[in-house]
């Protein structure tokens, strides 16, 4: 029994070592290189957004911005994050960690943070707080949460175009252009790509000034 | 398109796909363990470890290398954890606490993946690679060469030969685990996931302010981390995480990852003993009881009950914009049915409903369709508890495809099928009788808590690996508890199991009477599907009662 033990242990640690190099350094590094073609290089990289050649971002991660006078925003907003400091989530999320608030729907705590931000939002944007939609007031699986809800970038329309100089035409073109659909029609639901559409904004609002 | 049409849809094109390849993939699969032929890099490796790949074994020494395979697994991802610093690619971080690294390698190894630890600033990408990704491909062909060694002891008759463990684990990574997994890597790239050997990226926002996005060489650990039913994220938040699952697309990819082989394995069984449709009963079971669970979850997510809930004015806590409901339903659904621990939406977050329902499904024993091996050999070990139950109800010697179930045959299937409801009420039990530990670990009190608890032993014991992840379990308690819980959710049933398929390949085989019970269609697997879910609610209801039923009824 006692050598049959062994014999199969010493087996055991073989087959493992081998394993080890095949599945955990060949395979890893043999995708890693297939990675590098272009096309899939970029993405691999995390798909990183830039502003004159510096990275400003990830088209799919959404750290929500700080403007630096809170009565002049020019920025829409991301959902709010567990990830951030401020306890409501709201203010930027931190992306080298991630997560989600993991409160239940009975939780006090949680029915108190949905109702602050639902005040803080309406005041933000000026609108009655009933027409703040549910992904502007709940905490996304990640903190990271790229998107928002067509609703939600409507919302901030108004504001941003204000405070940018720019027609609520042209930001409602731009949010129409950083819309993201379903995939193939029926997967996922559409979203307003945040960190990709602030760029816009601010590349527009940029030329319009002299 | 609305939500519910468009997921609808969703569902039609899932089915669409399992059906397309179930025949297919499922003759491949039998053929992978029964062929004579061992391909060329197959026996360049088995002469690098010199293993003979003609001897077939016993099952106590099929046993023995299952035994010995994983426990040696579980000592060197230890030592990796805590040997970090001397690792490349650790970026400064420590080497991982004892406690930590002690069940995160039980986790890994026994196919949990039940994560105590924050990924992104815990482990180095030596660690991820050459440790987890490791154990997310042969915990995965370990479960499936279990499950092919019971069918073979239906299949075989008069022998004391259950097949070569070293084989079946070797062909299980090289023929079935490994090529899927590096084509659906690439795919996963193309649709936006991570694939990158650096720490981070530094970015300066739209608003001037820096950060730093973590990056991981992600794709090639989520592809096995799906398809070899784990659920370890590389990110903290899982497939949550955008780099990790970036759209619609790779949610569905991921998901169809996660069921296509235990699925197709029970084609692989009836191809086996020489009758499909002995397989396709228990497809069938599998397929109705995870339809009807889903409509249940979708319809509670669809309305809530909750208070904060209902102030947001949809269940939107815990799920991503791009992903939305049904399409998080649906991976919530595939992971919790097969043992994988992934989460794309936070399940703690869930409906009183929607979030029991998840927790029902793995309670069940995981095999709506369970992990990849486990699914089919719990379901198998159900069977012949149903056959059993059958012949006591009629009075007749039961046998299930020739072979006679008798004391032996029958103890080792009950010890197979109660380890788990023992592991998971023994567990939360324990952990309930601690106010002290519990005090420091809910993120919820009330009924929610404690469906914190159950669902932390119902998972680590299914090897699951999902969690309502509000519960603090970084105590000793909780890591060295949910730690043994997994190591005894595994290997009590995979030892009973290969008792069993002994005991069974040493029979002859004798043929259908009369009198026998037709094991192939809708009758069994109404009788099947009766034990399946007969047990779970036998077992669990209290406990269900005071947990998530209570909270869907407030």
């Amino acid at each position: 029994m006692l050598s049959l033990l062994t014999r199969q242990a010493a087996a055991a640690v073989r087959v493992l070592i081998l394993l080890t190099l095949v599945l955990g350094v060949a395979y890893p590094l043999a995708v890693w290189g297939v990675s590098r073609i272009p096309g899939l290089h970029h993405r691999a990289e995390g798909s990183v957004l830039t502003v004159d050649g510096r990275p400003a971002g990830s088209s799919l991660i959404g750290i929500d911005p700080v403007p630096a006078d809170p009565a002049a925003d020019p920025f829409f907003h991301t959902r709010p994050s567990a990830t951030a400091e401020d306890p409501l989530g709201i203010g930027p999320a931190d992306p080298s960690v991630s997560g989600g608030s993991n409160k239940g729907g009975f939780s006090e705590t949680l029915l108190g943070a949905v109702e602050q931000r639902r005040a803080l939002i309406a005041a933000r944007e000026g609108v009655d707080a009933a027409r703040v939609p549910a992904d502007a007031v709940t905490a996304s699986a990640s903190g990271l949460d790229p998107n928002i809800s067509p609703a939600y970038a409507a919302l901030q329309v108004p504001r941003v175009a204000r405070v940018t100089g720019l027609s609520e035409a042209d930001v409602a073109r731009l949010v129409a252009q950083h819309t993201d659909g379903r995939p193939l029609g029926f997967l996922g639901e559409p979203g307003v790509n945040v960190p990709e559409l602030n760029l816009a904004v601010h590349a527009a609002a940029s030329m319009m000034r002299p | 398109m609305s939500p519910t049409v468009a997921g609808l849809v969703q569902v039609s094109a899932l089915l669409l796909v399992l059906v397309a390849v179930y025949v297919p993939f499922g003759n491949y699969l039998a053929h992978v363990y029964t062929s004579d032929k061992h391909w060329r890099v197959e026996r360049a490796l088995y002469r690098l470890v010199r293993v003979d790949p003609g001897t077939e074994q016993r099952w106590t020494v099929y046993a023995a290398g299952v035994l010995g395979f994983s426990f040696l697994s579980i000592v060197l991802l230890y030592l990796l954890q805590r040997l970090q610093p001397l690792l490349p690619f650790d970026f400064g971080r420590a080497a991982v606490e004892p406690s930590v690294a002690f069940n995160t390698a039980i986790s890994f190894v026994t196919n949990t993946n039940w994560q105590s630890y924050v990924p992104e600033t815990t482990l180095g990408h030596s660690v991820q690679m050459a440790g987890l990704t490791v154990q997310n491909f042969v915990s995965a062909a370990v479960g499936m060469a279990v499950a092919v060694a019971l069918v073979r002891g239906f299949a075989r008759s008069g022998t004391d030969r259950l097949g070569n463990f070293w084989v079946d684990l070797v062909r299980g990574t090289v023929r079935v685990l490994l090529p899927i997994s590096f084509a659906a890597a690439i795919l996963l790239v193309g649709l936006g996931a991570v694939m990158s050997l650096r720490a981070g990226v530094d970015v300066t926002g739209v608003d001037g302010r820096q950060s730093t996005l973590a990056l991981a060489p992600a794709a090639s650990q989520e592809v096995i981390k799906m398809l070899g039913t784990n659920g370890g994220g590389i990110f903290n938040a899982n497939s949550g995480h955008p780099f990790e699952n970036p759209n619609g697309a790779s949610n569905l990819l991921e998901y169809l990852l996660v069921l296509v082989i235990p699925v197709s394995l029970t084609r692989a069984f009836g191809v086996m003993v020489g009758n499909p449709r002995q397989g396709h009963v228990l497809a069938a079971v599998m397929g109705v009881i995870w339809g009807s669970l889903l409509s249940v979850a979708w319809w509670a997510e669809t309305h809530p009950n909750g208070t904060a809930t209902l102030a947001a004015g949809a269940a939107l806590e815990g799920k991503e914009v791009r992903l939305g409901i049904p399409s998080s339903v649906l991976f919530g659904m595939a992971t919790t049915g097969t043992s994988t621990g992934g989460v794309d939406s936070m399940h703690d977050s869930y409906t009183g409903l929607g979030g029991g329902v998840l927790l029902l499904n793995m309670l069940l024993g995981e095999v709506t369709p369970g992990g990849v091996g486990t699914g089919l050999y719990n379901i198998l070990v159900l069977a012949v508890i149903a056959v059993f139950l059958a012949g006591l109800m009629v009075g007749r010697t039961p046998e299930y495809l020739g072979k006679k179930l008798g004391r032996v045959q029958i103890t080792a299937a009950a010890i197979a099928i109660l380890a788990m409801p023992a592991v998971v009420l023994l567990g939360a039990g324990a952990a309930l009788a601690q106010p002290g530990e519990l005090d420091a670990a809910l993120n919820n009190d009330g009924p929610h808590g404690l469906s914190e608890v159950l669902y932390a032993y119902a998972s680590t014991a299914n090897n699951n690996g999902s969690a309502f992840a509000g519960l603090t379990v970084t105590s000793d308690f909780f890591q060295s508890t949910l730690g043994l819980a997994m190591l005894f959710g595994r290997f009590v049933p995979i030892l009973a199991v290969l008792a069993l398929a002994g005991s069974l390949a040493a029979q002859k085989r004798v043929e259908p009477g009369v009198g026998s019970l037709p094991t192939h269609g809708p009758m069994f697997g109404v009788l099947v599907g009766g034990t399946v879910v007969l047990v779970a609610a036998l077992t669990f209801f209290p406990a269900l009662a005071l947990g998530p039923i209570a909270e869907a009824l407030k």
